[in-house]
């Protein structure tokens, strides 16, 4: 599968992507996410909890590193989501101190993840990527690249 | 009777604090990384909840100390459930539990961000209610109602960045070190707060929300059309805006609810033009401003121990041992 291209011309557009992208994500499901400080990874993932009916605030958690909200499946069951942003992690050991690896491998919940090149080794081979890529014409335009685990898995090395 | 001895542990994200407080007196209040001057000039903790369980023994037994108790002394425990990182609550609301079990006393699990709520009443009980607090942090901006020291109401909060990730991040975006928040307003001092005009994200909306995502967006792109920009005036520049919406948010809470005091709570209460702006307004209007020290605006135990006070005090029946840590945040109220 080819990676998927989408446009956003503002920030309530890359919400509403994050919305469409979140019909496809099932529990245990992990997403990557990469973009430069201010491209719109978070409002991306406001859309996502959005789709999953999440009350909880969905703000960054460049200091706390993981959100975690509740939302509700299209089956009307609950479900766990994780918001994770490794922005302030700088060691592989601090990674594994914040309980990376025991979050990214939970299989009851959805893990979504800000500045996932800082555990590029740690990812499970099965991933959706998103990267939001800012453009150099128009300020409030975005590039969104969509790749599915399938794609990843034959790409990758492991 | 004899005010109640607390000892309390905080451990919900970077730091290992505990305290020890006999009824609203404070004994001794000791945070993983000391200097409380250097952490807000710069120290960066470990992120892990391995420093945790490393740090929590000798912390513990470090406050005991200082406030020349023993175990025996102790009449209650408090500890911080959340929010904060899983890994890390789990080793201060563990240790916790143990020492609970084996002295048989009371255990009160505290919320992290309503004990930062009540600081400035820590730092001055004849504060009084109701009060507006601002809790301003690098993981939470909000404006919080108290009504009483159990009852308050959540007016607005930020809807993505918190005003010290602001800071953190356009530090980081004009090249200046972390932690950013003292960074910056070291460099505002010597730029023009009216050199560039940055967004004040939801200045006007009427609600008590807040938004510095777009401000980190538009330096990011104001860096990138003026790269010889003065740092100091970005710097300058950016504080002014962060700080002008804090402090007419805050305000306007004032006058709405014709509160009595206001408290500027959590990490970014060090910054000194929100300090001296806010302490301005107030006075303007007669309504008491309070900045608790900065031991007390940290990440600290002290802050967990006074609200568990007040509920041993009331006789709000402890936890048993089956709470569990909680990562939410406060729920927004619209």
């Amino acid at each position: 599968m080819e990676a998927l291209l989408l446009r956003s011309n503002s920030e309530e557009e890359t919400i509403a992507l994050g919305v469409e992208f979140a019909e496809r994500l099932r529990v245990g499901d992990v997403v990557a996410l990469y973009g430069d400080l201010g491209a719109g990874k978070t409002e991306f993932i406001k859309g996502i909890c959005a789709y999953f009916q999440v009350e909880d605030l969905v703000t960054s958690p460049t200091f706390t590193i993981i959100n975690q909200y509740s939302g509700v499946a299209v089956d009307g069951s609950s479900l766990k989501i994780y918001h994770v942003d490794l922005y302030r992690i700088e060691t592989a050991e601090e990674l594994a101190g914040v309980g990376f690896d025991d979050m990214v491998f939970s299989h009851d919940a959805i893990k979504l993840i800000e500045w996932s090149e800082k555990a590029e080794h740690l990812l499970p081979t099965a991933h959706y990527s998103v990267r939001i890529m800012a453009d150099d014409e128009n300020d409030s335009h975005r590039t969104i690249e969509i790749t599915a685990p399938m794609t990843d898995k034959q790409g990758h090395v492991s | 009777m004899s005010e109640p001895v607390i000892l309390a542990i905080e451990t919900s994200c970077d730091d290992t604090a505990a305290s020890v407080l006999r009824g609203l007196d404070v004994l001794s209040n000791v945070i993983s990384s000391q200097d409380i001057h250097d952490h807000y000039g710069g120290i960066v903790p470990e992120l892990a909840s391995r420093e945790h369980v490393k740090g929590i023994a000798p912390i513990v037994q470090a406050a005991l100390h200082e406030a020349k108790c023993t175990t025996a002394d102790l009449d209650a425990i408090a500890v911080t459930y959340g929010p904060g990182l899983p890994g890390s609550l789990i080793v201060g609301s563990h240790f916790a539990k143990g020492l609970s079990m084996r002295l048989g006393i009371p255990i009160f699990p505290v919320h992290h961000i309503e004990a930062h709520m009540y600081s400035g009443h820590l730092e001055d009980p004849s504060l009084g209610f109701p009060a507006i607090c601002l809790v301003v942090s690098g993981g939470h901006t909000s404006i919080v109602l108290l009504r009483s020291l159990s009852s308050y109401e959540v007016l607005g909060s930020t809807r993505d960045d918190a005003a010290g990730e602001a800071f953190d991040k356009v530090a980081k975006l004009v090249g200046l070190g972390y932690p950013g928040g003292p960074h910056v307003d070291r460099r505002a001092k010597l730029g023009d707060p009216e050199a560039i005009a940055f967004p004040r994200g939801l200045m006007h909306d009427g609600t008590y929300n807040f938004s510095f995502s777009g401000l980190k967006t538009s330096v990011r792109y104001y860096l990138r059309d003026h790269p010889d920009a003065p740092i100091n005036d970005v710097c300058a520049s950016v504080q002014r805006a962060i700080v002008d919406v804090l402090v007419s948010k805050t305000m306007k809470a004032a006058r709405e609810h014709d509160v009595r005091a206001v408290v500027v709570a959590g990490g970014v209460s060090a910054n000194s033009e929100l300090r001296a702006r806010m302490s301005a307004e107030c006075a303007k209007r007669s309504i008491r401003s309070v900045a608790p020290r900065a031991a007390y605006c940290v990440d600290n135990a002290a802050m967990i121990g006074f609200l568990a006070a007040h509920r041993y005090r009331e006789g709000h029946r402890p936890m048993d041992h089956s709470f569990t840590i909680a990562a939410h945040a406060l729920r927004a109220v619209d």
